[in-house]
């Protein structure tokens, strides 16, 4: 039911229009992933592979920092897993709004869920029923760009240079930091992040492996849930 | 264009788990009532995720990354993603060809 006017193709140029801005910003990061992904070892057929059937940025630059070779399935598909964990609160919150998607396209849809696209779509469905067809207008290009700028990026990565003398080894370093203060809300983050950087400190110097990240991460867990009431401090 | 089985394998692992969590949602949406305790959990895993990422490169491995670190996370505060990125990839690779 296109409540759009202009029907079909006006509907889709909406949610384009919408997510163009994201687009753009999405596309050097997408380029730096494939830079860094070489950097790796990956080709350009594993990097773009990652991408395309991924879609997370935060766990692929993750999956850049622990990489090893030969690469670790277990270690990797739990990080990943952990990263991600908040697309089950994101998919939870849409998936009322995609309630009345025919059939199988439910599911569809939340395999393109990203934070930039969840955050399109929650906003547009307040005032408007979101449609499957305006949903697609909005993740669809926006996954396009995300999987060729990885291609892109791997293939002009072999040319960048030693990473350690240009920085780029510490572009995921510097994502993550930036990305974990977009997480603050105030003292209570302050003291999970303490948690969860000590024991990754002292986990990595302990134990080979990946370990610390889950040491980091149920640290935590553990400081949020064990921090007394009262505490809400809002920055 | 090479395609090693165990990194296919490791993707796959991690599409895996990444669809689990996206489809998850959509599942678990009928009878899932997190109490407040529930919540607070899941809400400081990502942060605490990445913190523990970033933690060893961050804190324990020289002065011009803890530094770079620092000028990252100020930078966070005022520039958006890309913008505060190239400001610390470029503060490390300045701190390290003073040798620091």
């Amino acid at each position: 039911m296109p409540n759009h006017r202009g029907g079909r193709a006006a509907e889709v140029f909406s949610a384009m229009r919408r997510m163009a801005p994201l687009i753009t910003a999405v596309i050097p990061i997408g380029l730096v992933f494939g830079a860094a992904a070489a950097g790796n070892g990956l080709s350009p057929l594993e990097a773009t592979l990652m991408s395309a059937l991924v879609f997370a940025g935060g766990s692929q630059f993750v999956a850049m920092d622990i990489w090893t070779h030969p690469a670790s399935w277990a270690a990797l598909g739990v990080s990943a897993f952990l990263v991600n964990i908040r697309h089950v609160l994101m998919s939870a919150s849409l998936a009322p709004k995609l309630g009345h998607f025919p059939g199988w396209r439910k599911y569809l849809s939340v395999l393109f869920l990203t934070d930039e696209g969840w955050a399109v779509a929650e906003t547009h469905a307040a005032n408007v029923r979101l449609t499957p067809l305006w949903y697609a207008g909005a993740v669809i290009p926006f996954y396009f760009a995300w999987v060729m700028s990885a291609l892109a990026g791997s293939l002009a990565g072999a040319f960048l240079g030693d990473p350690a003398v240009t920085g780029l080894d510490f572009v995921f370093c510097a994502v993550f930091i930036v990305l974990v203060m977009n997480f603050w809300r105030g003292a209570r983050t302050g003291l999970v992040l303490v948690a969860s950087g000590l024991s990754a400190v002292l986990v990595h110097a302990a134990v080979p492996g990946v370990w610390y990240i889950l040491a980091g991460a149920l640290a935590g867990v553990a400081a949020a849930v064990l921090m007394p009431d009262g505490q809400e401090v809002t920055a | 264009m090479t395609l090693d089985p165990q990194t296919l394998l490791a993707i796959l692992a991690m599409a895996l788990a990444t669809a689990a969590t996206r489809i998850g949602g959509l599942i678990l949406f009928g009878f899932l009532t997190l109490d407040r305790w529930q919540k607070r959990a899941m809400e400081a895993i990502p942060p605490a995720v990445l913190m523990a990422v970033v933690a060893p490169t961050a804190l324990a491995t020289g002065p011009a990354e803890t530094a770079a670190a620092a000028v990252t996370a100020l930078a966070a505060l005022r520039l958006p993603l890309l913008a505060a990125t190239t400001l610390g990839v470029a503060a490390v690779a300045a701190l390290r060809a003073m040798g620091l």
